[in-house]
């Protein structure tokens, strides 16, 4: 069969396709103009600034372009003993014109997240280097401190020759590249992030359940519930939707801290001694309540939403066909449910994971979680390339758990109203 | 088999929801094994009521339920092993349609291979085969009745609820489906309770049908007879179209009651009238007049005709009679020779028998 009769043509003689498309060519260009502004904003301020950050993390040029001439001569330097002169001569070269512009403060920063020590070494190389004499810089370097003399702290320098670097990532999980290149991880005594990263997933996975647990019958209370009791209930369930974090943090705080209410509660009626209050806040079970209790309406309204378009007769149903009340509720309500269950779970996990005020509020030492580990390294070391790739990981974690849920249960399966 | 005649029997049974309005009153019903019965009546009154405190998901205030002569009250509804068929099919829309009539037969814990065996026949009875591996989702408003109707009979109940089952279906879809149930009713010989608020169902289908306004049955009687011989004026209103005369007795004697109107008297068949005096509402089914009759008959009247409806095989004249400006005649499209024109005058005529002198409105 030839083409030409395969073709459809119009009343005109068109082909039908071309007609069809210069037809909706004007409707697509008004529909892109109509989000047109959005887009530009969403890029503006959200595509762009958070690119930047990420890119941040592995960014390392900044001491790369401090010290060009000191990366070259270390080329052919092999880290086992002290670099050569011609080193020493070049980093005093690059060193001299960093003092000049007043930017050996940041090399010092830099260089003191790769191995502590190098701050006060580089203020005072600082100060002798005014009074250096031309040649031998090996021998009056060294002389400035010992740690000058020492192979490690050239073998730090030499690590932050490349433009980029995985090291942040590495830190983040208490690893580190050694003098040999291989990825080891940091002694005992000062891995803190994988500690957190653990606490992190086990706070945000006990307070999905909690909720879970607690959202479940309240959602079925108020799908079920005559209308005037049922959004009486609702309100109950959105108040403190609408009531500041701040507001509602702190109010946990004065509920459970030792002198609080619910302390003063447990003594009045013996549960617990006067003298022997238990601690509820600055620790895990302060992040585990309030975090709970604030996150609960996100598992609410999702159940809430797929009970409520459960239709009361497929119980009924299920019990005049012979299952016992259970049997109805599990082989037939529970997984009409499962879409509900889903979406809110995966809102209060992915929401808990990355809860900030709160544990900074109520958790204490032991009830923090990474989140706060960012703000810290954003606001206090000021090390954003840090606090970016932790940013990163937990983003990549949260996007791991979505796809998982997308393979098991289905994401086309989740209803969030 | 034997059929039991109170198979199920409610005894003075009242159900009220909020302590102030009975919404049923001092029913006493008792249905046959084996019998179709329909409980007919308008929304609000009670006859859905009625079929939940059947199913067990309502408990009647006062009275009790009896199945086969056990009382059913404290009988929780999965161990009464009744079939119901929702208004909404109530299909579980997460499992097949062979997972949906495996579920009754896997609670009984009836091994597979005969469980196999009864959904087949249960889907040949609806003719449905082929359709076991569907979701609900993917099936046509009448195949979805269907297998709500086959889920109800696969694990044998001897009794079948049906609460307006194809109040959802489209009118022709309804009619087929109304003999399909009506066939495999007589095929099976199971019990069925029906409710519907559409009278011609409730007349196709059913061997009785329980008449249910204002929470009381107001007649239970075959659907010949509930039509031919309504016992009061809610039930000739409500079932087919009525004619009526409001009026006082002015005679009784000899099985006939003269009834005077505002300003002629007619002559009716007493039914719920006792003695000269009471006011009386007088019931006529349309084609129970006849224009210029030929034979004679007792009444015979003058109305001017108001109105001409053409309705294909039929032709409805409205006429002004005895002061009743809405008095409905039917006539056949083959009888043409009458002069059925806006305006004219013409004679009408109806036997007593047929005018029913019932309770006054």
């Amino acid at each position: 069969m030839s083409s030409e009769t395969n073709q459809i043509l119009t009343t005109d003689g068109i082909p039908l396709e071309v007609s069809l498309k210069k037809a909706e060519r004007k409707n697509k260009i008004k529909a892109f103009l109509l989000v047109a502004p959005l887009l530009f904003f969403l890029i503006i301020t959200y595509v762009f600034p958070i690119g930047d950050m990420l890119f941040r993390s592995v960014d390392d040029k900044m001491v790369t372009q401090m010290l060009p001439k000191t990366f070259k001569a270390m080329e052919n330097w092999d880290g086992q003993e002290l670099p050569e002169e011609e080193v020493f001569a070049a980093f005093h070269e690059d060193f001299i014109k960093l003092v000049e512009d007043k930017r050996e403060g940041k090399l010092s920063t830099q260089l003191n997240y790769t191995k502590n020590g190098f701050k006060s070494i580089i203020k005072k190389l600082r100060r002798k280097s005014k009074s250096f004499e031309e040649g031998n810089y090996k021998e009056q370097i060294m002389s400035v401190h010992k740690r000058w003399a020492d192979v490690e702290y050239w073998r730090a320098i030499k690590r932050r020759a490349p433009e980029f670097t995985s090291q942040k990532y590495l830190k983040g999980i208490d690893m580190y590249k050694n003098q040999e290149g291989k990825i080891v991880s940091v002694s005992e005594d000062r891995r803190i992030h994988r500690v957190l990263w653990l606490r992190t997933l086990e706070i945000a996975f006990f307070v999905t359940v909690f909720c879970f647990l607690m959202a479940y019958p309240i959602a079925h209370l108020l799908a079920t519930l005559p209308m005037k009791y049922s959004n009486l209930l609702m309100i109950c369930v959105l108040l403190p939707f609408w009531t500041s974090l701040l507001v509602r943090t702190a109010s946990w705080m004065i509920l459970l801290q030792q002198q609080g209410i619910v302390n003063d509660f447990f003594v009045g009626i013996g549960l617990v001694a006067d003298d022997n209050r238990p601690e509820m806040m600055y620790n895990k079970t302060g992040s585990y309540v309030a975090m709970t209790q604030i996150l609960l309406p996100f598992m609410v309204l999702p159940l809430y939403s797929v009970m409520k378009t459960i239709s009361p007769s497929l119980m009924r149903a299920g019990k005049s066909l012979g299952g016992t009340p259970f049997v109805a509720f599990w082989k037939v309500y529970f997984p009409l449910t499962i879409p509900g269950i889903g979406a809110g779970c995966l809102l209060v996990f992915i929401l808990a994971i990355g809860y900030y005020i709160t544990p900074a509020l109520v958790g204490g030492a032991s009830g923090t979680l990474i989140s706060n580990q960012i703000a810290f390294h954003m606001k206090s070391t000021l090390d954003w390339s840090f606090a970016s790739a932790m940013g990163l990981m937990l983003l990549s974690g949260v996007l791991v758990i979505y796809w998982l849920y997308n393979k098991i249960v289905g994401i086309d399966n989740i209803k969030l109203g | 088999m034997a059929s039991k005649k109170d198979f199920v029997k409610f005894d003075k049974v009242d159900k009220s929801y909020d302590g102030k309005v009975l919404v049923v009153k001092d029913l006493q019903l008792d249905i046959a094994e084996g019998e179709f019965i329909t409980m007919l009546g308008p929304s609000g009154s009670g006859k859905t009521t009625c079929l939940m405190m059947l199913a067990g998901f309502e408990t009647p205030t006062n009275g009790e339920i009896y199945l086969d002569g056990k009382a059913i009250s404290s009988i929780p509804p999965h161990k009464r092993g009744i079939g119901m068929v929702f208004q909404n099919y109530a299909l579980f829309p997460h499992m097949t349609v062979y997972e949906n009539l495996a579920f009754p037969l896997r609670v009984r814990k009836i091994p597979k291979d005969e469980a196999d065996k009864k959904i087949d026949k249960a889907l040949s009875m609806v003719s449905l085969q082929g359709f076991a591996a569907r979701m609900p989702g993917q099936l046509s408003g009448g195949q979805q009745q269907r297998v709500a109707v086959a889920r109800s009979l696969v694990f044998d109940p001897q009794l079948v609820l049906m609460d307006e089952p194809l109040g959802a279906l489209d009118k022709n879809l309804r009619e087929s489906m109304q003999y399909e149930i009506k066939h495999i009713h007589e095929s099976i010989g199971v019990t069925v309770v029906y409710v519907t608020h559409d009278q011609s169902e409730a007349l196709t289908m059913s061997n009785r049908i329980a008449v249910f306004n204002d929470g009381k049955v107001q007649q239970l009687s075959s659907p010949d007879e509930l039509y031919e011989k309504p016992v009061n004026s809610f039930v000739a209103e409500f079932i087919g179209e009525n004619n009526t005369f409001g009026g006082e007795v002015s005679d009784i004697s000899g099985g006939k009651c003269k009834v005077k109107l505002a300003n002629a008297e007619i002559l009716a068949n007493p039914i719920s009238v006792k003695g000269k005096g009471e006011r009386t509402t007088v019931s006529l089914r349309p084609e129970r007049a006849l224009i210029n009759p030929s034979t004679k008959m007792d009444n015979l009247h003058k109305g001017k005709i108001e109105e001409v409806i053409y309705h294909g095989d039929h032709t409805r004249v409205r006429i002004n009679l005895l002061g009743n400006p809405e008095f409905i005649l039917k006539v056949p499209n083959s009888s043409s020779n009458l002069d059925i024109k806006l305006g004219n005058e013409i004679n009408i005529g109806w036997n007593s028998d047929d005018a029913r002198a019932l309770d006054p409105k």
